[in-house]
């Protein structure tokens, strides 16, 4: 008789910990063949707002450890990644269906793209600061810094390279982020934060919920302890809610189209500019 | 002490330098129309009530003409011309302002109600300054590090406030035109004069019709203009309850925006601080332009053992201050801009008072007409207190004390805002520290309320979306630069 295979039980990434919903509720996934697979946890407005508390926890020391820790921090993830590589394989092909060798590229594409992130973490501000000429008797000078806790709504599609474009240019430059999973596609999400559970990531800099973006994507939007907001995964039938919401606090809210991109960093980025006198 | 020391003959700038007109229409495609409505309101000397002139009140066809303008604008003549040459018309609108400065400055003062002394040193010459750096942008954007070949939006509706009527236009337009952008301006409705001279300088400077338009009026006007389906991107400095609103309006057009709004700085000094140079700082910090100042240093922060001797220090250079015409020369703060935010400055310092904090101001003598309001602080205030939380855009300066260097920034950062902060510190160390750990755009040490046109000035949280100044601030009037 063949082995009975053991089967994981898919829960919510908050805090470090891997708690199911508060709510109980869990949400049935079906695999692209029309098949059960799971029943990952359907977050709530609680475990959002548990999740906003963990990132803005753990906002000053992930804002604060050097540039070059960080680029390690997000180099090791991509290591931990490469050694799931299967798993990330396998519940692709299960969720999106299609080939084996369009999983395999996702996958490596989103490995790669940590690394490519990893190093850009002390350069952004070499490529984004200025020290300006001005006409006075001053040094001054800018320098971008994280904007905060940065809401994520993932792409809905391309389940792990769509989510990893998004969390690594908000994290790579100190920001902490709540992250909302494709809805239908989670697995890759949830293997994903299992890997960042074992990369040195503090806990707390990234969040990861599961469940319906439609019931959590206005919470997040409204949420007056989230300073940035990355749509790129809402229904475009969403978005100007999510944007009046969002002015509430005047959520910094955007939506990309490149999953490459420094804009994707600066976008959650705040310059700030320091002056000081010279004189003897 | 019971008598100002330093007692001063008037010394009155001459108004001759200036010709107001009995009333103006709107500028729009290069030439003076009369608004469709025909309805005019006045526009007044705060110092003293005299009504200087009657201005156009632009109605939804007068924005419309002026967009239409503007578009055909860009699609005829100004995105179609070299960027060298562009710039060439940045450059002459600066020699020309600088050519005029005096008259500016005078006529700047008669309007607002601020010191001639800041509008002759501080308003004009920096927005002429605003004018000559983005000039030599204007050729050089392939250079500025936001992408290949960045192209400009099109039409930009510009909003801005009463504070600095001049120098927040030329933080406007400049920007605006350098990245080959068209603009509809509406400069605020108590403060349209200068705008509408710098109309006359894009005639002399022969700027090509359309690609500058003024156009005046109230709070309607304004929210024509953010609602035009014409307008590709709002840029607008002003409150942070305005900017909220025009966020809501522009979360349903998708149009782009940089919001430029409230603040409500700490100026933290330490006990290390050089504590002359740090009075004179939070005096500048509160009391420059009136208090009328987004990023003013509104809420001191004094380490608690060297906060007898500051209050003290602080309160004797406040005696100093001198109130009064704010053409004289040797005027340090001038008139209150409007009855309604004379008002408002009323109520909350009165609700200073009943929330238990201690009033002071020097004994100074106010003008019988217009509107005034003693340099003023209050002391014993906590961070509950209105006066704490709020901003009041006035003369009137809250101070809180701290103990550890640690509880200074976390009083700065308790606030929704994040424009501007101020730290008094001898220890490099020390001022790094603080640096970046306020959560702030600008962060002026040893030194306050400092600007320049190569400098980026914008801020954090709620007061607003985007920088202006610098080669930061070319990005939001470029495409896919945001």
């Amino acid at each position: 008789m063949s082995r009975i295979d053991i089967k994981k039980t898919y829960k919510l990434f908050i805090g470090g910990q891997f708690p199911r919903s508060e709510s109980g509720r869990t949400y049935e996934i079906k695999g692209a063949n029309g098949k059960f697979i799971a029943n990952p946890a359907l977050a709530s407005r609680k475990d959002l707002r548990d999740s906003v508390t963990a990132a803005k926890s753990a906002l000053s020391g992930w804002s604060s450890a050097t540039a070059f820790n960080r680029g390690q921090i997000l180099y090791r993830i991509a290591e931990i990644m490469e050694g799931r590589r299967d798993q990330f394989v396998n519940e692709i092909i299960a969720l999106e269906g299609g080939s084996a060798k369009a999983a395999e590229a996702q996958v490596e594409q989103a490995i790669d793209l940590w690394v490519w992130y990893a190093g850009w973490c002390d350069k952004i501000s070499t490529i984004a600061g200025a020290t300006n000429p001005i006409a006075g008797p001053y040094y001054n000078f800018t320098t971008p810094e994280e904007l905060g806790v940065v809401g994520i709504i993932a792409d809905q599609k391309d389940s792990l390279l769509g989510l990893v474009a998004a969390i690594a240019p908000v994290i790579a430059t100190g920001n902490t982020a709540v992250v909302i999973a494709s809805e239908k596609r989670p697995l890759p999400a949830i293997t994903l934060s299992e890997a960042l559970a074992t990369s040195d990531l503090p806990a707390g800099v990234l969040n990861i919920l599961t469940g319906k973006v439609s019931e959590l994507a206005p919470w997040l939007a409204s949420h007056m302890e989230i300073d940035g907001l990355d749509i790129s995964g809402a229904d475009p039938k969403i978005e100007s809610e999510l944007r009046i919401a969002g002015a509430e606090n005047l959520k910094r809210i955007h939506r990309f189209n490149k999953s490459q991109s420094p804009q994707r960093m600066l976008a959650f980025m705040e310059a700030k500019t320091v002056w000081h006198p010279i004189g003897v | 002490m019971d008598k100002n020391p330093f007692e001063y003959a008037p010394a009155p700038e001459s108004r001759a330098l200036v010709s107001i007109k009995a009333q103006y229409g709107l500028f729009i495609n290069g030439a003076w129309v009369e608004p469709k409505t025909k309805d005019k309101f006045a526009t007044i000397n705060p110092a003293n009530e005299e009504v200087l002139s009657k201005i156009s009140q632009a109605s939804d066809s007068d924005v419309d003409r002026a967009v239409k303008a503007a578009r055909a604008a860009y699609l005829k003549t100004w995105s179609k011309m070299p960027a060298k040459e562009r710039g060439k018309y940045l450059f002459r609108i600066a020699r020309i302002m600088q050519e005029r400065a005096r008259e500016f400055a005078v006529l700047e003062t008669l309007d607002n109600g601020k010191p001639i002394r800041e509008s002759r040193d501080v308003d004009v010459p920096l927005a002429a300054a605003h004018f000559f750096y983005h000039a030599g942008w204007a050729d050089k954007l392939d250079y500025a590090g936001l992408g290949i070949n960045p192209k400009p939006h099109g039409v930009v509706g510009q909003i801005i406030p009463w504070n600095f009527p001049l120098l927040m236009l030329a933080w406007k337009i400049a920007p605006a035109l350098a990245t080959g952008n068209t603009v509809v301006l509406k400069p605020a409705e108590t403060t349209p004069l200068t705008a509408l001279l710098f109309a006359e300088v894009c005639q002399q400077a022969e700027l090509p019709a359309g690609v500058v338009n003024i156009i005046t009026g109230d709070g309607a006007t304004g929210a024509a203009l953010v609602n035009h389906p014409g307008v590709d991107k709002i840029a607008f400095t002003g409150s942070t309850e305005v900017g909220k609103l025009i966020a809501r309006s522009i979360a349903i057009s998708g149009k782009n925006a940089t919001l430029e709004l409230g603040g409500k700085a700490a100026n933290i000094v330490f006990e290390d601080a050089p504590i002359d140079e740090a009075v004179e700082g939070i005096v500048n910090g509160i009391f420059f332009n009136q208090g009328h100042v987004c990023c003013a240093g509104s809420r001191l922060i004094v380490q608690e053992n060297i906060y007898d001797d500051l209050l003290a220090k602080l309160k004797r250079r406040m005696s100093l201050i001198r109130v009064g015409d704010p053409l004289d020369k040797n005027t340090d703060l001038g008139a209150i801009n409007s009855a309604a935010q004379l008002a408002k400055i009323k109520e909350l310092s009165a609700s200073g008072d009943t929330e238990g904090a201690f009033r002071w101001s020097p004994d100074c003598q106010l003008p019988s007409k217009g509107f005034w309001f003693a340099p003023t602080i209050f002391t014993g205030v906590t961070q509950s207190h209105r006066i704490a939380r709020e901003e009041i855009f006035g003369p009137v300066l809250s101070v809180l004390t701290f103990r550890t260097p640690q509880e200074a920034i976390e009083k700065a950062n308790n606030t929704p805002y994040g424009l501007s902060a101020g730290i008094w510190s001898e220890k490099g160390s020390r001022i790094l520290w603080a640096s970046k750990a306020l959560k702030a755009g600008v962060i002026w040490a040893n030194t306050f309320n400092k600007f320049d046109p190569a400098s980026p000035f914008g801020g954090y949280k709620e007061s607003g979306w985007g920088r202006e100044g610098g080669r930061h601030g070319l990005a939001p009037y470029l495409k896919g630069a945001k």
